[in-house]
């Protein structure tokens, strides 16, 4: 018995370890075969940073607005019960599953010049197209159902009697949803803006068809190897994987050490 | 003052019927009932949690109808400590504080008070997560009392602490009863309930079926529930009726066994009998005595007890009949056994429905 759970155990290392390389190989070979001073030499060029910076900048942007409806809405999905709650659920999920391009065009119908949206934006001074606000708008698209789905699975976790509780201590709803709900919930919500900033960080798709300039850096990484190739365009791929790896880690950091404080108080 | 107005609820297949009862300020009120007999809906109704079907709730005269919960002063403490994990003890009691906006150094004053009374000042700095059972459950009474409610919901607050901390949790629900917090306790053990309260109410399926202060309640039980909550094994529903061979006496009828009563009540009248079981003789041949109720019957079940024995005799119905062991060694009592047991008219109480 004990053998052969060994073996299987064996089978399912082999081929876990199989999809590991699969994940890294290919980082890896790029990393080996870029020199490193050309890394430096596109990290100073003015462009690269302005389109990191971009991508960053419109990627928190994005998280941070669409979160401020995304977590109301997972909390009436976590606790309410309406007819259609399960069409309501199945719509969050539907930028997973299209097209991120088919997203974007999608996306473009209603926030173009020609649209009633569009139309508002510009009598207000802006525009979607091409513009970082239609760059957010891309990529919280395809994002937000990583943060709702986080934040829903936090508030069910919640336990509901914890908010009666609150009610009878003569806590408004509101304040009961700020103290109590919001403060449980928050590992899972946080876990889900993480996602949510890394999912949008790297959206090429939809970005692409709503703005092509200014040039967020998974853009940049498509135009360089139109134009010039393979070569040309790994250090800037270099380069964007580094800083958002980097970011993504201190941020589990941040996440895990938080969630680690809050064991040694629930131990 | 709390007054419960015909209260309705329906909630699946459960419902609450026409729930009817007061409680004077200052009472320690007990609701009495199995699980699942509705106690704990009942309490949410009146927190405001749940909103009645019909029905009315009056506190100090004023109708709760269109008073949110937050703003009934209600405080709940449920079975389980309730205790908000994400903040110290300090932080829990102070909670309710908070929301009344009070200055930081009354807050500071008022939760010391608070602890002191619930015996828990050494906890104020502790987390909530190195607490015991007990000590949560005493955190969670001081920051329900924080909130200076006027009426105190208790739900089965001690059914998970054990004895010691039972007698001890007693002891401060009696002290803060007596500094004059109206309380009502919810339970499904008696003797949680007769310790503390000056008031009964017995639930059963939702109705309430009695009302009365312990010993009314307990003297003439309307349910077997009630019955078997206090020992008395011995609970037959039946009807009084007249003796056919003696015209003074009155018997008693379940299924179709007389059993001769003492009563004054009239012929054709429903009710209750009890008999205790500690005054019923088993023996292995007839005997004659004093005592006119005498039936042959077959030993059913025989359990171990406190005292001595359970004996649990078929004779048309089961009795039981509480015996010693010296008693039961003698007889040679076993299951199947065919043996007659005997009581006094006087030691059957019959109680009017």
């Amino acid at each position: 018995m004990s053998r052969r759970f060994d073996i299987l155990n064996l089978v399912f290392v082999f081929l876990g370890g199989l999809l590991l390389l699969f994940i890294i190989a290919p980082l890896f070979g790029m990393f080996l075969t870029t020199v490193p001073v050309s890394i430096f030499d596109t990290a100073k060029e003015t462009e690269v940073q302005k389109s990191i910076w971009l991508t960053i900048s419109t990627s928190i942007a994005a998280t941070l607005i669409f979160s401020i409806a995304a977590i109301p809405l997972a909390y009436l999905l976590a606790r309410k019960n309406f007819p259609l709650k399960k069409i309501v659920l199945g719509i969050i999920n539907i930028p997973v599953i299209i097209p991120h391009s088919a997203a974007g065009i999608a996306l473009l119908g209603v926030i173009s010049r020609d649209s009633a949206l569009g139309k508002i934006a510009e009598s207000l001074g802006f525009s979607f197209v091409n513009s970082p606000a239609g760059i957010i708008v891309a990529m919280a698209f395809v994002s937000i159902p990583y943060l709702l789905n986080a934040a829903i699975d936090g508030f069910i976790n919640v336990p509901e009697h914890l908010e009666k509780v609150a009610l009878t201590l003569g806590a408004s709803k509101a304040r009961v949803f700020f103290t109590i709900s919001l403060p449980l919930a928050w590992r899972n919500i946080l876990t889900g803006l993480i996602m949510m900033w890394g999912r949008g960080l790297s959206e090429f798709g939809a970005v692409i068809i709503i703005a092509y300039h200014p040039m967020v850096t998974p853009v940049m990484i498509f135009e360089r190897f139109n134009s010039f190739g393979l070569q040309y365009t790994k250090p800037v791929t270099v380069l964007f994987i580094c800083i958002c790896l980097a970011i993504f880690i201190v941020m589990n950091l941040i996440s895990r050490r938080k969630r680690n404080a809050e064991n040694r108080e629930n131990k | 003052m709390l007054r419960i107005e015909k209260i309705n609820k329906k909630i699946g297949k459960f419902t609450l019927n026409n729930i009817d009862f007061t409680v004077d300020k200052g009472d320690y009120f007990v609701l009495i009932g199995e699980s699942g007999a509705g106690k704990s809906i009942l309490l949410e109704v009146i927190t405001g949690l749940l909103i009645p079907d019909s029905g009315k709730i009056f506190l100090n005269g004023k109708d709760q109808q269109n008073t949110p919960v937050q703003n009934r002063k209600i405080g709940i403490v449920y079975q389980k400590p309730t205790l908000f994990p994400h903040m110290s003890v300090f932080e829990n009691i102070s909670y309710p504080l908070k929301i009344k906006k009070l200055s930081k150094n009354e807050i500071i004053k008022q939760v010391n008070q608070l602890a002191e009374d619930t015996e828990i000042s050494h906890l104020l700095i502790r987390n909530i997560a190195n607490l015991s059972g007990g000590e949560a459950q005493r955190v969670t009474i001081a920051r329900t009392l924080a909130t200076k409610p006027d009426i105190l919901l208790l739900d089965e607050p001690l059914s998970f602490l054990d004895v010691q901390l039972k007698r001890g949790m007693t002891s401060l629900l009696r002290k803060i009863n007596q500094s004059g917090q109206t309380i009502i306790h919810v339970t499904h053990d008696y003797d949680e309930a007769v310790s503390l309260t000056n008031k009964i109410a017995i639930i059963e399926n939702g109705t309430i079926i009695q009302t009365g202060t312990p010993q009314e309640v307990f003297q003439n039980p309307k349910s077997i529930f009630v019955a078997n909550f206090i020992g008395i094994r011995n609970f037959f529903k039946g009807r009084l009726l007249k003796a056919k061979d003696q015209s003074e006496s009155k018997v008693f009828e379940i299924n179709g066994i007389s059993i001769f009563v003492l009563s004054e009540e009239d012929e054709n009248v429903l009710g209750n009998i009890t008999i205790t079981s500690e005054s019923i003789i088993i023996s292995e041949e007839k005997i004659e005595s004093s005592a006119i109720n005498n039936f042959f019957g077959t030993i059913k079940e025989i359990y171990e007890t406190k005292l001595g024995f359970e004996v649990l005799v078929d004779i048309g119905i089961d009795i039981s009949v509480q015996i010693s062991r010296q008693s039961l060694d003698h007889l040679k009592l076993k299951i199947n056994k065919e043996i007659w047991i005997s009581f006094k008219a006087s030691s059957v109480s019959f109680i009017k429905n």
